[in-house]
């Protein structure tokens, strides 16, 4: 690891005007930035534990839904009654996701900042446009099974990798931040992560040191709400692809997708057709895809995925 | 361990140098007269101190801000129970509890935890008064080569208090419900915990007989 200053941030507004420096991150959780500072693949010169920030508070907003601080560890949200009450798809993608010690560890904010998986981006010494913009992408042309089926591009085809943020996107989340300056958005979660484009290494729409202080929940939706990850093991392991839907007893609903893409994958018209069943869904959804020979089954995966899904929903609504 | 202040060349530096000056055995003593060829200034390492209790005992220690809290515990504690493994937080060798709560060690730093409680195997139990999970361990043989043993007991007993606080998981069915003390809870639950010698099966009889269960 590089060497780093450090220093422990007493308010968000007093955070996001460390972090503005270059070369400054936020530290929360850790486990995605240490891991990744191990291997060189992050060298901040200066962290700033957000930690000691009291925004780890699960609340209701006054239109009936849930603001939950961006610190709140992703054990306890999984775990909030009014979670598994009425977001039961937020509950199941939490659970779905890492292990019992990591997710006592991570954060709501970090879970949707974490970096891909893409083993091209973990490895220094190969080419990759997210690590070294402009030195090329070793996953295309590469061993790409784990790897973007769409939302990709010519620079970059790396997948995101939460399961949080699939279901996040489902249920309309807003990110809500502050700015150095001290103003504040919410950012809709469809805008938050960026498709790589060109610029693959900038992938949310936040701006130098704004920091996430939590995400907002709309007015819970109903609706039998399933989230089923498709890995090569049982647990602890990334999607190869993973479904979160929203079903309603009329056949109408939201899909989101997770491990085809490089943001949360979502398309509200395509979703339209869901009273048509899975393949009308899926269809639409990768209607731009560009799989590859070694990724193509996850295009068959996912509409067999989001078939399982409905099928039980008629049986079971 | 680390000495901070005397040693002005940073690693960036010894690298540019090369394979030459670190094979001539000259590491501490190189002058260099052209800066790293990086537009980063990389700060000097830093020291600050950080008090945070262990196994009940306070303890204050100055470390490298790179420390991680399992190299703080094993290398200036000497509290080696904790194990290293992959050091990345995919096997949970290192798994320790930090107030009450299994975390993997190696991806939090010491700096962090001002203030903290860790209890790791050392605090368990000991030879004379073993932990009902250690004395369930060496009855149920849940272990081969015992290297990933302190991390799957630290786990497994903080697993059972998240499973009795009705934490839910993958395999819980009726998320309104409390959750199970059941077998597939428990394999589910402690698949952050990886054994090389695959004594899995022997591990679980250990988990369920302390949860009051029949194997």
């Amino acid at each position: 690891m590089r060497p780093f200053t450090y220093e422990r941030a007493r308010t968000p507004r007093e955070a996001a005007v460390a972090a503005r420096a270059e070369g400054a991150k936020f530290i929360a959780g850790g486990t995605n930035l240490l891991d990744l500072m191990k291997l060189e693949i992050e060298t901040p010169t200066h962290l700033v534990d957000v930690n000691g920030l009291a925004l780890d508070k699960i609340e209701p907003t006054g239109d009936g839904g849930l603001r939950i601080g961006a610190l709140v560890r992703n054990t306890d949200l999984a775990a909030d009654p009014r979670v598994r009450k009425n977001y039961l798809l937020l509950s199941r993608a939490l659970l779905a996701g890492a292990s019992g010690q990591l997710r006592n560890k991570a954060t709501t904010a970090g879970n949707l900042l974490q970096r891909t998986r893409c083993p091209y981006f973990y490895d220094p010494n190969q080419p990759c446009n997210k690590r070294q913009p402009g030195s090329g992408c070793s996953a295309i042309g590469g061993y790409t099974r784990s790897l973007a089926v769409v939302g990709g591009s010519e620079a970059c085809i790396a997948t995101h990798s939460s399961d949080m943020a699939v279901a996040m996107r489902a249920l309309d989340a807003k990110v809500e931040t502050v700015q150095p300056d001290g103003s504040e958005r919410a950012i809709p979660i469809a805008d938050f992560h960026r498709l790589p484009g060109d610029t693959p290494h900038l992938e949310t729409a936040l701006t130098p040191g704004e920091l996430i202080t939590s995400v907002v929940l709309p007015k819970p939706v109903g609706g039998k709400q399933v989230y089923l990850k498709v890995r090569d093991r049982a647990s602890y392991a990334f999607a190869l692809v993973s479904v979160g839907a929203i079903v309603h007893s009329d056949g109408t609903g939201r899909v989101a997708l997770g491990g085809v893409a490089p943001k949360p994958w979502r398309d509200e018209a395509a979703e339209a057709d869901l009273p048509r069943g899975a393949k009308a869904v899926t269809g639409r959804l990768f209607a731009e895809a560009q799989p590859t020979d070694e990724n193509a089954f996850k295009v068959q995966l996912a509409e067999r995925t989001l078939g399982a899904i409905l099928t039980e929903a008629r049986a079971n609504p | 361990m680390r000495s901070s202040g005397a040693f002005k060349v940073t690693r960036r530096d010894l690298m540019v140098v090369g394979a030459a000056a670190i094979a001539a055995g000259a590491a501490p003593a190189i002058a260099l007269d052209e800066p790293a060829a990086s537009a980063t200034a990389w700060p000097e390492a830093v020291f600050p101190t950080v008090a945070f209790t262990v196994n009940g005992e306070p303890r204050s220690l100055k470390v490298d801000t790179r420390t991680t809290l399992l190299d703080a515990l094993r290398e200036q504690l000497h509290m080696t129970g904790t194990k290293k493994g992959c050091d990345h937080g995919q096997c949970g060798a290192c798994t320790v509890m930090v107030n009450g709560r299994r975390i993997n060690s190696c991806l939090t730093l010491a700096v962090m935890h001002e203030g903290d409680s860790v209890t790791t195997i050392e605090g368990l139990g000991s030879p004379e008064s073993l932990h009902p999970m250690q004395a369930a361990f060496i009855k149920h043989d849940g272990y081969q080569c015992g290297y990933c043993t302190p991390g799957q007991i630290c786990s497994s007993v903080a697993m059972l208090k998240e499973v009795e606080a009705g934490v839910p998981s993958l395999v819980t069915d009726d998320l309104t419900a409390s959750p199970e003390a059941s077998l597939a809870e428990f394999r589910e639950r402690m698949s952050g915990n990886i054994c090389r010698c695959g004594a899995y099966s022997n591990i679980m009889e250990a988990i369920q007989e302390v949860a009051g269960r029949k194997a």
